[in-house]
């Protein structure tokens, strides 16, 4: 079957894949939160979302704009204070995945999302932390999903605002009660994730039609491929229907209609 | 008891040029109305807490009202920057501002340690972060008991806190619901509090374990209706997610911005 889609449908349910129905998965707004929510839709209709404004297991009908729209704490089992949330929920290990989206990204899956150029005196400054930092520490693991461009996938980030496995790769060694860091990063391009021993990301699947030199044209570090790289599967016709529909409702809701 | 107060008289009365004022509410129960008397009043040298800055912020950063701003993410959401809080930080315009900047983590445990009544808060938290590097205000610690590393901020104590609620019954009790965020936090951890309401009500209608604030815990109220619009209150409005993306466009320009700020605060009156 040949049903088209775009990089950016590949990417969020490649990313969507990623879930499964016994995650507790802490969601960042934006892409993740697209992919989380199609997961929840198709094939992993028990997954338990979190999103930081406390709303605990939620399940929205269209994406939330912010991460605290009304509609995230209609829709959840309950809803807890902010340091309820990060103290008792995350901090307490209650949370398997957290999923994050970033401005920037390097070679360690350290994740800047404070500002590009000098601390004082920043080119272009960006929102922040946020949630960020403490998710992906304190989560089990990480997934990050993001798009693919030189200017995103940088060989060292300006500032790392959420610590991936750090400048050297080792900032996770000897720390106790830490999580895994980022186990998977998807693109609109490809599948990454990092090597076993020295922790720099590799490519191990590329998305139907890319070419390695896409991949290498879109990186800013050498990027290697795994040995045994994958193909990753096409998006099933269920998949993108739910997605698209997901996406269309959103729209509508968003433009106040 | 809390005084029941116009919200112009609330803002006169405890929100003075220099003061450190935290406005709170986790994108639900914003208090932009609170925000727009406080431009209106050319409150000046304000050094504002808020753990997501906002369209509010904005705002108030681009009226001049502000020195210095400690946030933890500072963005409109789902939409991009704070355009107006990128001037000042990267042009000075109005005026420069400083930034003090933590993750939302340390920001939610520094106001629960300020309702606390604690000097400071400790985290497993900005493990390989560059914020420490940038952001004098936290620090690590040995736990004293296993001798694991964690981070310590202080604790926040603000001057005022301003919130904004559902309603509050004649005594002056106040019920929050929905997102909750930081608010009772941040009103146990100041030295006065505002709150504005949507109305006031003979009972509150509460469930047993709902968020209230007893009326001895609160400064002032005052009633405004809507003022948390843009942003929602639950049962009363949702938000107005087609102005937060407007909001873009007239804060990527001074000149659309000041008008926007002419028509849509000072030729209000407060509520």
């Amino acid at each position: 079957m040949t049903t088209e889609f775009t990089s950016s449908e590949m990417m969020s349910v490649t990313a969507a894949r990623a879930l499964n129905n016994d995650m507790t998965c802490f969601v960042g707004i934006g892409l993740p939160s697209e992919a989380a929510n199609l997961a929840r839709l198709t094939h992993a209709p028990e997954i338990t979302l979190i999103y930081e404004s406390g709303t605990l297991q939620t399940k929205p009908d269209v994406l939330p704009l912010s991460i605290g729209d009304g509609e995230l704490c209609a829709s959840a089992l309950t809803t807890v204070s902010v340091p309820e949330m990060f103290r008792y929920w995350l901090q307490g290990g209650h949370v398997s995945v957290g999923f994050l989206g970033t401005a920037q990204i390097d070679r360690y899956a350290n994740l800047n999302t404070t500002l590009i150029g000098d601390y004082r005196d920043p080119q272009v400054r960006l929102p922040g932390g946020g949630g960020a930092p403490e998710i992906a520490t304190n989560a089990k693991e990480v997934f990050i999903t993001v798009k693919h461009s030189k200017r995103t996938f940088v060989k060292d980030v300006d500032f790392i605002t959420t610590v991936g496995f750090g400048r050297d790769g080792k900032a996770r060694d000897n720390v106790p009660n830490i999580g895994r860091g980022p186990t998977v990063v998807i693109t609109d391009l490809c599948i990454l994730k990092p090597d076993e021993q020295t922790r720099e990301l590799v490519v191990t699947s590329l998305h139907p039609g890319v070419t390695r030199e896409q991949v290498i044209e879109a990186t800013g570090w050498e990027i290697r491929f795994a040995d045994s790289l994958d193909t990753t599967p096409v998006p099933t016709e269920q998949e993108l229907t739910v997605l698209r529909e997901l996406k269309a409702r959103t729209a509508a809701h968003h433009a106040g209609q | 008891m809390a005084e029941f107060l116009s919200l112009r008289d609330a803002v006169n009365k405890h929100i003075h040029d220099g003061d450190t004022v935290a406005m709170e509410g986790f994108t639900h129960l914003i208090p932009f109305a609170a925000g727009h008397e406080i431009i209106r009043q050319e409150k000046r040298d304000l050094t504002l807490i808020r753990m997501t800055p906002d369209l509010v912020y904005d705002q108030l950063i681009g009226a001049g009202c502000v020195k210095k701003l400690i946030f933890s993410w500072g963005g409109n959401p789902g939409v991009g920057s704070l355009h107006r809080m990128r001037d000042a930080v990267q042009k000075g315009w109005p005026r420069s501002i400083e930034l003090i900047e933590h993750s939302h983590a340390a920001l939610a445990n520094a106001y629960e340690a300020g309702a606390a009544g604690l000097p400071l808060a400790v985290l497993r938290g900005y493990i390989g972060s560059d914020l420490p590097k940038v952001n004098e205000q936290i620090k690590f610690i040995e736990c004293p008991f296993t001798g694991e590393r964690l981070a310590a901020v202080p604790s926040v104590r603000p001057d005022v806190t301003v919130i904004h609620a559902q309603r509050a019954d004649r005594k002056g009790n106040v019920l929050v619901e929905g997102i909750v965020g930081v608010q009772k936090e941040a009103v146990l951890a100041a030295k006065r509090s505002i709150v504005t309401v949507e109305e006031i009500v003979d009972d509150l209608g509460a469930s047993v374990n709902a968020c209230v604030l007893p009326s001895w815990a609160i400064t002032a109220i005052a009633v405004a209706e809507k003022g948390a619009a843009p942003s929602y209150a639950l049962g009363y409005y949702e938000r107005d997610n087609a102005f937060y993306k407007e909001w873009d466009a007239i804060a990527r320009d001074r000149d659309l911005f000041q008008a926007w700020l002419k028509d849509n605060v000072f030729k209000n009156g407060a509520a």
